[in-house]
């Protein structure tokens, strides 16, 4: 059983979506093309002009957007429309350089509702839900864009943001909070907070959980449903391309919908940049085909993911996009084997024994590339005998080299001394200087 | 019989020892004995304690990984062959010693010593049959 916002974009055939994506396609070529200079002197670079877009097919003939364009076009370079029409920016940390700054007219706000609303809907909720938002506000799409989606679903919303855990679970009761939006690392802290203040959780109402904004494993995924006794979701977004509603996961869990009839979606060998076929896994790549303010053309995200279209059970017509496992710039490279950090993750689920709390630390000794996987030891794998702990080390380090072909040093470590993030987790400390 | 072993999962991290002996103190809690296993990473900490249900409640509340074991105590005559004699009982019957430690008590005629097997019950039956003396956990919380 599933709940749909918009019925009839979310489940209408693949040929009269191809009508709406071609139509829009064009318009939004056509208008790139006199409006934003960027775009124009790309598309002459390529000997491309917008009446040559004749089929959905032809968008591989386009220039592709990367983050660094974003950066180089700083700060409204890319913006398509005056700056007297965007009614609101939202832009990126800029912790490695200038930020990224997005802009949103007015009707791109209410499309990014609709869509987050479809995204809530799809997640059983309705206006009877209380939305406890702990995504942080701000100049992040995270927070407000979730706000927006659940007042356009005219569910009650709590915008508590990111952070104050304690508060969080009191109002989490007092309030009778059904639906959980955050970063799935920091619902992972609250729900073990919740355990640790021995709260029965069916004292609470929580039925759903939306996670996203960084990478996670289906055994993570486990743990949440378990801890919080939810069904958790994983919801897709970035600000350059919307901020979080670009894709949604159904209750079959399958996969995320893309709502194409916003967006196009596309997957490539980050190598030869060559679009690749449905179910191989490769770089995301997006053109938005309604947004006003700041369209971008084949926009790489970096994240890593494969495209499936088969029919879903759910009814939607939309193609899936498989979890992401992984970004591009995420990715580790150690001794030559690509490594990504969700694949630890999963291992250390596995197990069972330790918290899904982790910190890979990558260093560069005498020429060779060492890793060491530090996991804070869970009470119910503590041993009172040196062997008991050394066989666990011995086992996790046998399973990340059977699974990855890699070798690693595992370090157990206190409980709760690594790093906690209220926002997105820091998994990865390289101090390699290559 | 039995005699309650608390022990806590330690990172070779300066100052985590004097945490834990800081959390007991603060609590009015008082060491009968002490022994650390080691490694180059991390190490247990295996304390007798006057309390060891408050011990564990306490270390748990600060943030420690901790456990509770149960261990047999027993008192050894201060002489040549003392322990000797009380590890064959055990080594004839096939129970293997996971570790031990000792400590002198106040009346120091004889010392007490702490043992770790699987086997408890059989452990203490062996022992007591041969004329061992065993040290109950109440005695050993209050010396």
């Amino acid at each position: 059983m599933t709940t749909y916002w918009d019925q009839y974009h979310e489940t209408m055939s693949r040929d009269q979506l191809a009508d709406i994506q071609l139509k829009r396609l064009k318009v939004l070529v056509e208008r790139v093309y006199t409006s934003v200079p960027f775009y124009r002197q790309a598309f002459q670079e390529k000997g491309i002009s917008p009446g040559d877009i004749k089929s959905l097919d032809d968008l591989k003939h386009l220039p592709f957007t990367t983050k660094k364009d974003l950066r180089d076009t700083y700060p409204f370079g890319l913006f398509a429309v005056p700056r007297s029409e965007i009614v609101r920016m939202h832009a990126s940390s800029g912790t490695t350089g200038k930020p990224i700054v997005v802009g949103y007219t007015k009707k791109d706000l209410d499309t990014w509702a609709d869509l987050v609303a479809r995204c809530f809907a799809m997640a059983g909720g309705t206006k009877e839900d209380v939305v406890q938002n702990a995504y942080g506000y701000g100049l992040f799409t995270g927070g407000l864009g979730i706000h927006y989606g659940a007042e356009r679903l005219g569910a009650t919303i709590v915008p508590i943001s990111g952070g104050n855990t304690a508060r969080q679970i009191m109002l989490m009761q007092d309030f009778g909070t059904t639906i959980l939006a955050g970063t799935p690392s920091y619902c992972m802290y609250m729900a073990d907070e919740i355990i640790a203040a021995g709260i029965d959780r069916k004292s609470l109402r929580l039925k759903a959980g939306i996670f996203g904004a960084e990478p996670w494993s289906n055994n993570m995924r486990a743990q949440l449903e378990e801890k919080l006794g939810i069904k958790a979701y994983d919801i897709y977004g970035l600000s350059e391309v919307l901020g979080p509603g670009v894709a949604m996961e159904c209750p079959y869990q399958n996969g995320l919908h893309i709502f194409e009839d916003h967006f196009i979606p596309e997957i490539i060998d980050p190598e030869t940049e060559q679009p690749l076929p449905y179910g191989q896994k490769g770089e995301l790549v997006f053109t938005t085909l309604t947004k006003e303010g700041f369209p971008v053309i084949r926009y790489r995200t970096r994240d890593i993911s494969a495209l499936y279209p088969e029919k879903c059970a759910c009814g939607r017509t939309h193609l899936r996009m498989e979890r992401i496992t992984g970004r591009t710039d995420d990715m580790l490279i150690i001794r030559g084997v690509n490594v990504f950090p969700t694949q630890i993750e999963s291992v250390l689920l596995e197990f069972g024994e330790t918290e899904p709390h982790y910190l890979l630390v990558v260093d560069r000794k005498a020429a060779m590339d060492d890793l060491e996987i530090q996991v804070e030891l869970s009470s119910r794998m503590f041993s009172d005998k040196v062997a008991g702990l050394e066989v666990l080390e011995r086992r996790l380090r046998e399973r990340i080299l059977s699974v990855l072909g890699i070798s690693a040093r595992i370090k157990l470590v206190e409980p709760k001394t690594l790093p906690r993030s209220e926002g997105k987790a820091k998994r990865v400390i390289d101090k390699r200087e290559i | 019989m039995r005699v309650q072993q608390i022990s806590i999962f330690l990172e070779n991290k300066k100052g985590r020892l004097a945490r834990v002996t800081e959390v007991l103190g603060e609590n009015s809690i008082n060491i009968r004995a002490l022994s650390i296993a080691d490694t180059t990473d991390f190490g247990i900490l295996r304390l007798i304690v006057n309390k060891p249900d408050l011990a564990y409640k306490v270390l748990k509340e600060a943030g420690f990984t901790v456990s509770t074991t149960d261990v047999i105590a027993v008192e050894v005559t201060d002489q040549p062959g003392g322990l000797s004699n009380i590890l064959r009982h055990l080594d004839k019957v096939g129970i293997n010693i996971e570790y031990l430690y000792a400590f002198v008590t106040q009346t120091a005629s004889s010392a007490l010593i702490v043992f770790r097997v699987e086997q408890v019950d059989e452990a203490i039956k062996i022992l007591q049959e041969n004329g061992v003396r065993i040290v109950p956990g109440s005695e050993v919380y209050e010396i």
